[in-house]
């Protein structure tokens, strides 16, 4: 599985960041993680309100810095 | 009713009178009944903000004709959230899908200006006549200050190189169940309460204490008709308070009850929700500082007139 977060560095990104890896942790799954902080590449996405939420390409959330919960249920179901 | 319990909690309960239970009565009173309309308001917001995104609203405004698109982007605007540290993606995602930068700036005045705490604020200290009056006129701003940008032809002044993209955009879809929506009008709810109530608390406070005590007439001295500068200056003191919007319009509320004319209010108002100084630091990245300037020049002049023209016919 790849989770990438995006994000241009706002405090919403950082937490959201923080709570993945939190959550990848308690999941105990092999997951590859990138932090994609480049615009552009963030605008490839069409996400236009950050932090955005990628898994495995596909954009699961936007604008929002998610509990690790809601994390958690992002990665059991994809 | 509430004004009933608050009157009998500080003139019967605790025995106040004078100025002090005036000041007392006035301040338990404010702060309820604006923490109530902030957290019902904010929720109604955010609960319907759940259907349309700032990806939706892209979507919908591609290919849109100029002026249709100011006024469609301006009308988005009251229920779209804004934060300023978004406003980056949010220009060049809107380059990128072909939107006028003109329509784009529309989106951008409006959406901070119609913010729902400042709805929710106006509503509870000036009801709904001053409310609907602000918002009217903030949208007027937006769609007039979008059109003229839109026709002085600044694209040049965009700082970084967008690649439009070819076709239709496919909306970025989130399926979300209703119960989903209101945990997550609830969450955002919670945290912007979180942030405001006690700037609330202080704004309150300090009117309070105004309310009380501050002579009307040293008020209308400098704020009210007396001032032929008043709106000048209110709207240069309003661009450095985005932040404290929800500390500020207490403050306001009791500086027109003492005296301080309804446009001159409304002016000062819109400056401190439509130019944020945060956000011209954050678009400076990106956009050149002839581009901002015009920006803030434009919308400046805009809330400017407004207030003056209020302060003619009220």
């Amino acid at each position: 599985m790849k989770i990438e977060v995006l994000g241009t560095g706002c405090p919403k990104c950082i937490a959201l960041e923080a709570t993945v890896k939190q959550a990848i942790a308690s999941s105990g799954k092999f997951v590859q993680l990138e932090k994609v902080d480049d615009i552009m590449k963030i605008m490839e996405y069409q996400v236009l309100s950050t932090p955005g939420l990628v898994i495995d390409g596909k954009v699961v959330s936007t604008g929002k810095a998610l509990s690790l919960n809601e994390v958690m249920a992002f990665m059991d179901k994809a | 009713m509430w004004k009933g319990s608050v009157d009998y909690l500080t003139y019967d309960l605790l025995q106040l009178e004078g100025h002090l239970g005036n000041a007392i009565n006035f301040f338990i009173y404010d702060t309820l009944k604006i923490w109530f309309l902030l957290i019902t308001i904010i929720f109604v917001v955010s609960y319907l903000r759940t259907h349309f995104n700032t990806e939706y609203v892209r979507a919908h405004l591609q290919g849109k004709s100029q002026l249709y698109g100011n006024v469609l982007a301006a009308l988005f605007g009251i229920i779209t959230p804004f934060c300023s540290c978004s406003a980056i993606p949010l220009f060049l995602g809107f380059i990128q899908a072909r939107i006028p930068i003109g329509v784009t700036f529309s989106f951008l005045i409006s959406s901070p200006m119609n913010n729902e705490i400042a709805i929710a604020l106006l509503f509870g200290l000036f009801g709904w006549e001053v409310t609907a009056i602000y918002i009217g006129f903030g949208l007027l701003v937006s769609i007039a200050g979008g059109f003229v940008i839109g026709r002085l032809k600044m694209e040049k002044y965009v700082l970084m190189d967008v690649k439009p993209m070819d076709g239709e955009l496919e909306e970025v879809k989130i399926k979300l169940s209703m119960k989903e929506r209101i945990k997550e009008a609830y969450v955002y709810t919670r945290d912007i309460f979180k942030e405001i109530y006690l700037y609330v608390v202080l704004g309150v406070g300090i009117g309070a204490i105004i309310h009380g005590y501050v002579p009307a007439d040293f008020i209308a001295k400098y704020a009210g008709a007396e001032n032929p500068f008043a709106v000048l200056v209110a709207v240069i003191m309003g661009i450095p308070m985005y932040s404290n919007a929800a500390g500020v319009m207490p403050l306001v509320e009791v500086l027109t009850g003492k005296g301080m004319l309804l446009g001159t209010a409304l002016s000062f108002m819109m400056a401190v929700t439509a130019l944020s100084l945060p956000e011209a630091m954050i678009l400076k990245k990106i956009l050149h500082i002839k581009l901002i300037g015009t920006f803030f020049g434009i919308v400046g002049l805009g809330i400017i007139a407004i207030g003056y023209l209020f302060n003619l016919i009220l």
